[in-house]
């Protein structure tokens, strides 16, 4: 997701590890000079920066508001919240077909210009044997080419080439857009979110890395009741959800 | 600009009560609400989008402010302090990570009372902080006035402004103090500047 450059300075690791957890604002820097020891050895750490941190020579430059968090051993990034998607290689997106050009169909995944996807990155489409994609179809994909100078570009397949869960889907069911914090929350290992939600009633869900959720549940009524729960779920805690999920599971049966 | 012959010390650096809030609309991308005293301006941002052809720049992103006056059209008035804050967020945005991409910044003015420039300036960057864009620095904006009498104030009300014979606005980078960008109208002296 982030973009990574490894820097190699003095005493990198003190001034970081101060700040793990504390809300940083752009503008601030982490300097470092780079001091020769007593015994005139200077010590080399290598440092990796995720998103919203930038290397400005000797400089690291924070530039979104957040908080530090730290991944050991030296993996360090500004957890921010955001609403708006920026594409990223190696992410799953919901996307909408938006128009069939050629070989090519245009997809809409919420960032700044469209993503292209070929019709031929389906599992087992040929030149004669065309997958059966329309205007305005659901489609979970990845980005293989995905940066600030190119068009984004995605794929249905893996690098072995089978769909592995990507594809067309979304035959019913409701697609709606929550903040980028909340899908991360979501798409986590044990996500508490999710674990809470199954209590109450089963439901198919497809979470996008560009903020799109689809949901489907048994009726339309579930349906509606599951897209407003996660949409709530964005600014509560833990305990103000859970005594939300419980209420709403005693009213349903 | 008037020669004046006694250089005045500020009196009173004291600014009306402020508040401000983020994150108050959902559609925008960003969007905050800043109050100075009664003066309130609701921001709110859009972006990275996509642009039309014939506004896109090859290397950076294109920048757009809208001023809404709060009864009737947009004036010169706007526009002028439109470029004010336009070039303020630019020095301030990192628009190189976001080539061939629009970023669309509203301002509403709800009330105004005064030192409305600067509230404008410190809506935006509150805005564009909440819509997550990648800034170089923060910044705020400030307004002084000076009156008949050489005093000067700070964060002015519109009954101040009117009666004061120059009236200043800077935007403030955050981090080393510099001044991004002057607004003025009026006499004053360059030791009074």
């Amino acid at each position: 997701m982030g973009r990574e450059s490894s820097v190699t300075m003095d005493t990198v690791h003190t001034c970081f590890k101060d700040k793990v957890g504390e809300v940083m604002l752009p503008g601030d820097v982490f300097s470092f000079a780079v001091s020769a020891e007593e015994d005139g050895v200077v010590k080399v750490e290598k440092l990796v920066c995720g998103p919203g941190l930038r290397r400005n020579g000797e400089e690291i430059l924070v530039c979104k508001s957040g908080i530090l968090r730290r991944k050991a051993p030296n993996l360090y990034w500004i957890d921010s919240q955001q609403k708006r998607y920026v594409p990223a290689k190696g992410e799953c997106v919901i996307g909408i077909v938006t128009a069939k050009s050629g070989d090519i169909f245009k997809v809409d995944v919420g960032g700044s210009e469209q993503a292209s996807l070929s019709y031929l990155a389906f599992e087992g489409a040929t030149k004669r044997n065309r997958p059966n994609v329309q205007v305005g179809d659901l489609v979970y994909s990845q980005f293989i080419i995905a940066n600030k100078d190119m068009e984004p570009e995605l794929v249905c397949i893996d690098s072995c080439g089978r769909a592995n869960g990507m594809g067309v889907f979304g035959a019913d069911g409701l697609l709606f857009k929550v903040s980028l914090g909340l899908v991360r929350r979501l798409l986590a290992p044990q996500s508490e979110i999710v674990k809470d939600l199954e209590k109450i009633f089963p439901f198919e869900m497809v979470v996008g890395m560009n903020g799109r959720v689809w949901v489907k549940a048994k009726t339309i009524q579930q349906t509606l009741i599951v897209a407003n729960l996660l949409e709530s779920c964005e600014n509560m805690t833990a305990q103000q959800r859970q005594t939300l999920f419980r209420r709403v599971a005693e009213g349903s049966l | 600009m008037k020669m004046e012959q006694s250089v005045c010390e500020p009196v009173c650096t004291v600014l009306r009560e402020y508040a401000c809030e983020q994150n108050i609309l959902s559609k925008p991308d960003g969007s905050a609400s800043f109050k100075q005293g009664d003066t309130s301006v609701l921001a709110g941002v859009y972006g990275p989008a996509e642009v039309k052809v014939n506004k896109e720049i090859y290397d950076r992103a294109t920048l757009e402010v809208v001023i809404q006056p709060k009864v009737g059209m947009q004036s010169v008035r706007e526009r002028a302090r439109e470029q004010c804050v336009r070039e303020t967020c630019e020095a301030a945005l990192l628009s190189t990570l976001h080539p061939r991409s629009s970023l669309t910044l509203v301002l509403q003015v709800v009330h105004d009372d005064g030192s409305l420039l600067s509230c404008c300036l410190n809506a935006a960057c509150m805005a564009l902080m909440d819509a997550g864009l990648p800034m170089s620095r923060l910044f705020c904006g400030v307004t002084c006035a000076i009156d008949a009498e050489s005093q000067i104030i700070t964060d002015p009300t519109a009954q101040q402004e009117k009666e004061c014979r120059a009236l200043m606005t800077f935007a403030i980078d955050a981090k080393d103090r510099n001044v991004m960008m002057s607004s003025t109208r009026g006499s004053f002296s360059v030791e009074e500047e």
